[in-house]
């Protein structure tokens, strides 16, 4: 990634202040895990068939049903699928020493829906791992002539480098839709895409975890990240296999998002808000950041899910498009924010 | 870039304004070609029932290309920029937004029982407001920031979708149904009083539009060079972007978004006409766009069987063009 945007951007952290120490203290965390415990809760017992905490000392058989089959799963997509995307949008964002490239700003996620056509089409997608498998592979070649493209063109603006993945991913979106309007799939592509955790039900969600193994191995790789990030020339006079790490990482990304995309749809700016939010308050050191990253993640699907579910119940309004107006309210604030601060 | 190096001919003015008329002769018989063919190829059955039914379709073809290529040529002077369109920058998702909380706030029944000519001067005026507003106080501060602008633009513009998404799932499934008629209007089913009004409105804002070619062609020299040649700067600006936002406001009303069109046909223009005076531009621009249309429909139709997949070819194209757009922009 020689000579690259990346290396002339701007680092993306602002250098350790200058006189108060910004960082996050314990009850931070602490407050986070409690609001997350409180939302899981909250999760836990809504929805349309009643099933209140004390149902649950003395349940009968149906309540046990839909606390097993419906809501446990349901959570638990919700918890690995929101820390998975945040991580691997610290990831990227670290990698291409740009705070606005994630898997959604890469057309990542377009690369997958791409993926998910095809496999349909032409592959008789019907197991979900086959898809899945798939899904994965458009995600690595979108990603990676994602990154080629900026090596290519060398930007200098740092604002550029999103805009080129955001509309790449709108080209690679109008080719799926292209197809899916050739094959009377439009509908089915929409349902897909829109991040949606209505269908989650036990027996149907479990390839998710996969993305756990993907995280910690994010958590392993981190500190490399971290000096990856801070450009190839650096790097390698550490002794990092530069290229292999970069690759780690664009692997990383690319796989977690196909699996969430394939099981439960897209969510807008997760991978892109919450890593910002968490390193504007922490700083960037990878390791550290991370599980509070994991965590924000979590939450932010967690609440947007809730408040899918009770503003309008018992019809649910899908977690993609809470998530689409939150985060780009999120994103215009941080975009607004690093110019003002960039241009001072 | 074409720049007249030591070559031994540098056209004269003469010689370059008959090359650009004939250029707009071309485009004007290639578009009214690809009319024609849209009119009769295939038909099969009853001709006076095909004619009525394509010439509408045509009509509103016609009335969106003008709309949408004079929008982003006006759009493009005004930011003095030429990869910023009014529909990149959100104003299109911006007018849907506009009409599903119609919808939401006032009922399906109040919103379909009023003249569809009051609804759209009202939604039109909403837009514009509400717009000047929203993109005063983000802008504002960072105008001359080109990459944000569209960021934010493109940002702005997903939020508007999900925005819409989130209001029409709080409607009543009924209603919905009604809000699906108003929204995804498409070529083919133009309402016919809409489109009378329509074209009477683009009309009338094209002949404004004349009036003011001059002093665009000042403006678009920037801000200092128009206010040092004594053109009121800001008052041409503010008429321009009156007459983008009821251009958008029209073309969205009759088939929906179109994101990349502009951007296609206006650059287009400029580099086969070879000159950014309007008086060439605009009309060649529109030309551009009639034939992107119409003819891209044709062959669409009548090659590969589609139906209404147009808007995504385009934005496919249109996808590619501005990336490349964006990677050539010469830097600071």
């Amino acid at each position: 990634m020689t000579r690259s945007t990346v290396d002339a951007a701007p680092p993306p952290v602002s250098p350790p202040t200058e006189g108060r120490r910004r960082g996050v203290r314990r009850w931070h965390v602490a407050g986070a895990l409690l609001l997350l415990l409180t939302a899981s809760l909250a999760s836990l017992f809504i929805g349309v068939s009643d099933l209140s905490p004390l149902d649950l000392l003395e349940p009968d058989e149906g309540q046990v049903r839909v606390f097993l089959v419906s809501r446990v799963p349901r959570l638990a997509a919700i918890l690995l699928a929101g820390s998975a995307m945040a991580v691997a949008g610290l990831v990227m964002m670290s990698l291409t020493r740009n705070r606005f490239v994630s898997p959604q700003t890469a057309g990542t996620t377009e690369w997958v829906g791409l993926g998910i056509v095809v496999a349909t089409l032409w592959f008789g997608g019907t197991s979900l791992i086959g898809k899945m498998a798939i899904a994965t592979v458009f995600a690595l070649v979108g990603t990676f002539f994602f990154v080629w493209l900026l090596r290519r063109i060398v930007l200098t603006d740092m604002i550029v480098v999103p805009l080129v993945g955001i509309l790449l991913g709108g080209v690679v979106l109008a080719a799926t839709m292209f197809l899916a309007y050739r094959f009377d799939l439009l509908q089915s592509l929409d349902a897909w895409m829109n991040g949606d955790f209505s269908g989650v039900l036990a027996g149907r969600y479990e390839l998710l975890y996969l993305v756990l193994a993907a995280t910690v191995v994010a958590y392993l790789y981190a500190d490399r990240f971290s000096v990856a990030g801070m450009g190839e020339s650096f790097a390698v006079n550490l002794g990092i296999a530069y290229t292999r790490v970069v690759t780690v990482g664009l692997v990383i990304s690319s796989v977690v998002t196909a699996i969430v995309v394939v099981s439960v749809g897209s969510i807008p700016f997760l991978g892109l808000v919450v890593p910002n939010l968490v390193t504007l308050a922490m700083g960037d050191n990878l390791r550290r950041v991370l599980p509070v990253t994991a965590l924000t993640g979590a939450a932010f699907v967690l609440v947007c899910d809730v408040l899918g579910r009770t503003i309008r119940a018992p019809y649910e309004i899908p977690v993609g498009t809470i998530g689409g107006v939150i985060g780009g309210v999120l994103f215009i604030a941080l975009l607004l924010r690093a110019r003002t601060k960039g241009a001072s | 870039m074409t720049r007249p190096l030591a070559g031994p001919a540098v056209p004269t003015a003469q010689e370059r304004a008959t090359r650009r008329r004939r250029t707009l002769v071309v485009l004007a018989v290639l578009a009214v070609g690809a009319t024609a063919a849209f009119l009769t190829v295939g038909v099969t059955g009853s001709w006076d029932y095909a004619l009525m039914m394509r010439s509408r379709r045509v009509a509103a073809m016609a009335v969106v290309a003008v709309a949408v290529a004079v929008s982003t040529v006006l759009f493009q002077t005004v930011t003095n920029n030429r990869i910023l369109t009014p529909e990149i920058m959100g104003f299109d998702r911006l007018f849907v937004l506009i009409q599903t909380a119609g919808v939401f706030f006032l009922g399906a029944g109040a919103v379909t029982a009023t003249d569809p000519r009051l609804r759209f001067a009202v939604e039109v005026v909403a837009l514009v407001g509400f717009g000047a507003l929203l993109y005063k106080t983000l802008f504002g501060r960072t105008e001359r920031d080109v990459y944000v602008l569209v960021l934010l633009g493109v940002v702005l513009g997903a939020m508007f979708s999900s925005l819409t998404l989130l209001v029409s799932r709080l409607i009543d499934p009924n209603e919905f149904l009604t809000l699906q008629d108003l929204l995804f209007a498409s070529f083919n089913t133009v309402d016919q009083q809409l489109l009378a009004l329509s074209a009477v409105v683009v009309g009338a804002v094209v002949l404004g539009v004349y009036r003011l070619l001059p002093r665009l062609d000042v403006v678009a020299l920037g801000r200092d060079t128009a206010l040092g040649l004594g053109v009121e700067h800001r008052r041409v600006v503010n008429l321009a972007l009156l007459a983008v936002a009821v251009l958008v406001a029209v073309a969205t009303a009759l088939v929906g978004p179109v994101t990349f069109l502009g951007l296609l046909v206006a650059n287009l223009a400029r580099q086969l006409l070879g000159t950014h005076r309007h008086a060439w531009v605009l009309p060649g621009a529109a030309l551009l766009a009639v034939l992107a249309l119409v003819g891209g429909q044709l062959v669409l139709e009548q090659v590969f069987g589609f139906n209404s997949a147009l808007s995504i070819v385009i934005n496919f194209v249109g996808g590619i063009v501005f990336i490349a757009l964006l990677v050539r922009e010469p830097r600071q």
